[in-house]
């Protein structure tokens, strides 16, 4: 068990005083972050980059495990207290998270969230333990004509395949494209989309792009729509749960771990679909049907835990291939990226005591979550009762100093107002934005790729069909265009009832229409 | 297939509201024709690679994102012709009802563009302070004073804060020596 050995070496490296300081630190900020309303974990992370700047790669990235997970948990308190999940895949806790809270049972929800997130991402850990080293030395046996089609995988599932509408996918995917295009080519040395301005001959920093679209355009978006009034907090004491919620959690938990890890570990994965049909299985399985859209714990607890664990389970292609699938996961990257540290499927084999002193972070990160956070859930709490004013103007005021410390230059504050605009518009016209953020990232790589695989190869255009692998890609990235189209077709001869299945939650008025629809 | 997004789309089937269309998307267009243009004109504008060892050339990306970003531009204007409509971001702090309060974001890219430049006369610290003062009564705080502490707190904090615990020294500007 040689994996075994890294790890013990990673806990080793991870376990020393100042770096538990490292890990607290980082997990206490990322919830603190998270529980800010209007903050997702991408932009938690994006928001804290600039604080892993000068401290030593290890150091940061325990500091990351920390902040991953504990931005994740804040989101969930949020959904839960407030009514307003920070993003799509804590949806469905919100919706049972919040009935209980209403109904006086806030602390066994924040709980069962709380429990569950780290039964799941521990158990996510686990596998990832197990998987990533066996993918990464599967990956290294690959060619540049498998890596290239794996990475336009990627591309496709996260543009097509997720979000709503494939055509907005598009558009946000080559807009992520171009942004990606600027600075010198690689091959010829020639600037290209520069402006002429010799800063931009590096590229953009993909840290400024994820501050901007992340930070500065949700910030401006929320301006424009401000709550005259700020949504209601529910007060809450210490979390806790009784003996009949421990019983109707723990198999919840387990199977909402089942369910997430695969689905995050996929190319074209992402947490919603999990948390969704966990949160189906148990509304079919439970004994308390009728608790079911009015705070239904099982509904908590699976959803949850599905969500952990894709969490988890995003980081085995992170890890070993080098490919994000989420937003977080993309911000994470850049991180390596800025340390020097070539993100692909030579990671373990290049810096195994780095990638597993991280891993051994994930499992420390995750006990000190739960550690900390059940005596602390009334003072996180208080944080959702922080004024909007001083809220978005801090967040206004952090994005700025996050992008003018990369490089120390006012070229990069304005790059990020000018993103800043561009996420505002996407915002407004529904464009989704993780394919952006993929698109800047993968961009540059796959033209990288495919020209030095053609340089290889003698410019012969075959060279990219040789090997079997990247043939069977090529193959599911066609499935995966079809396969809606032929849904399409198959939903017009056999057209089915739509899901009995509650209002996606967005806010107060968002409820009467749930109650509506089940009235 | 996109679990959450379902409900909203069958709330809207349930719930018929007269949408208008929204031309205000044709913005989205004009970006994108206007990226895709400066794409293509820039390309065109480099010397190709040797095309035995390198048959893509440095151009060939830069020239199928543009023309993409073009084709796309006009499938995109047709669909909103066609009454296409995107679904607008919600989250906790928004109020999807609310007609959009633009006055309040010129304000704030004008406050934005004022900080951009004057960071290096002004020094961090400072301009930290007027940013978050600004953004603060910008968007609503009424408490002058207290939004000004809050401001130096962070703008003068981070500045020490960069400088000795990271040593990143964010430029001092006018309160060069005095910092």
């Amino acid at each position: 068990m040689d994996n075994l050995n890294w790890l013990l070496q990673g806990f080793e490296q991870a376990a020393t005083p100042m770096n538990l300081l490292y890990a607290c630190i980082g997990v206490l900020l990322g919830t603190a972050v998270g529980v800010l309303p209007g903050i997702g974990p991408a932009m938690t992370v994006a928001l804290l980059l600039p604080v892993t700047y000068n401290v030593s790669p290890s150091a940061a990235f325990i500091m990351f495990a920390g902040i991953y997970y504990g931005g994740m948990y804040g989101g969930s308190t949020t959904s839960i207290l407030l009514n307003t999940p920070g993003e799509s895949s804590s949806v469905i806790t919100a919706i049972e998270g919040n009935k209980m809270a209403r109904a006086g049972r806030a602390a066994q929800a924040l709980a069962t969230a709380a429990i569950g997130s780290f039964v799941a991402g521990s158990i996510g850990t686990m596998l990832l333990v197990l998987f990533a080293p066996a993918v990464s030395s599967f990956a290294v046996t690959l060619g540049a004509p498998s890596y290239l089609a794996i990475m336009l995988l990627a591309l496709v599932a996260v543009t097509a395949v997720l979000g709503t509408s494939k055509l907005r996918g598009c558009i946000s995917l080559l807009l992520g494209l171009a942004i990606g295009l600027v600075g010198i080519d690689f091959l010829t040395g020639q600037p290209r989309a520069t402006f002429g301005i010799p800063q931009l001959s590096d590229g953009i920093d993909i840290v400024v792009v994820a501050v901007a679209v992340f930070a500065l355009g949700e910030a401006l978006w929320v301006a424009a729509h401000l709550r005259r009034k700020p949504a209601e907090v529910i007060p809450v004491g210490r979390p806790w749960m009784g003996k009949s919620d421990w019983k109707r959690s723990w198999k919840p938990w387990l199977r909402g771990t089942a369910y997430g890890f695969p689905f995050g570990a996929l190319p074209a994965g992402g947490a919603e679909l999990p948390t969704f049909l966990s949160y189906i299985t148990e509304k079919k399985l439970s004994k308390h049907k009728d608790e079911f859209g009015k705070g239904a714990i099982e509904g908590v607890a699976g959803p949850e835990a599905a969500n952990n664990a894709s969490a988890a389970g995003t980081l085995v292609p992170m890890l070993s291939l080098g490919l994000p699938t989420n937003a977080t996961a993309a911000v994470m990257l850049t991180a390596f990226v800025s340390y020097g540290i070539q993100p692909g499927p030579t990671l373990f084999e290049k810096e195994p005591l780095l990638i597993w002193t991280l891993i051994a972070s994930l499992f420390i990160g995750n006990f000190l979550l739960l550690v900390l956070n059940l005596p602390l859930a009334p003072l996180w709490a208080k944080l959702l009762r922080t004024p909007r004013p001083y809220l978005y103007a801090g967040i206004l005021f952090f994005a700025a100093l996050g992008a003018f410390a990369v490089n120390l230059q006012w070229l990069d504050l304005a790059l990020l107002l000018t993103f800043g605009l561009l996420g505002l518009m996407m915002r407004r016209f529904g464009l989704p934005v993780l394919p952006l953020i993929i698109g800047v990232i993968l961009g540059p790589r796959i033209e990288r790729q495919l020209r030095q695989s053609l340089q290889l190869g003698g410019g012969d255009w075959g060279s990219l069909f040789t090997e079997p692998v990247a043939i069977i890609v090529y193959i599911v990235i066609a499935m995966l265009l079809v396969a809606p189209l032929v849904a399409k077709v198959v939903r017009a001869h056999y057209p089915v009832a739509a899901p009995d299945f509650p209002d996606g939650p967005a806010g107060g008025d968002a409820t009467d229409t749930r109650e509506k629809a089940h009235a | 297939m996109t679990a959450p997004a379902e409900p909203s789309a069958v709330s809207a089937d349930t719930a018929p509201a007269p949408k208008r269309r929204d031309y205000a998307q044709f913005v989205v267009c004009a970006v994108m024709a206007a990226v895709g243009v400066f794409l293509v004109v820039d390309a065109l504008s480099l010397t190709g690679g040797f095309a035995k060892v390198d048959p893509v050339g440095p151009r060939l990306f830069p020239l199928v994102i543009g023309g993409g970003l073009l084709v796309l531009s006009v499938v995109f204007a047709v669909a909103i012709l066609r009454g296409s409509t995107g679904e607008a971001d919600s989250g906790e702090d928004v109020d999807p009802n609310s007609p959009g309060d633009w006055k309040t974001v010129g304000l704030l890219v004008g406050l934005f563009v004022v900080t951009i430049a004057f960071v290096d006369v002004l020094g961090w610290a400072i301009i930290g302070t007027v940013l978050f003062a600004g953004a603060a009564t910008i968007l609503g705080s009424r408490h002058w004073v207290r939004n000004v502490a809050i401001g130096a707190v962070l703008g003068f904090g981070s500045f020490y804060a960069f400088y000795v615990g990271l040593g990143i020294p964010l430029p001092a500007g006018i309160l060069d020596g005095i910092l």
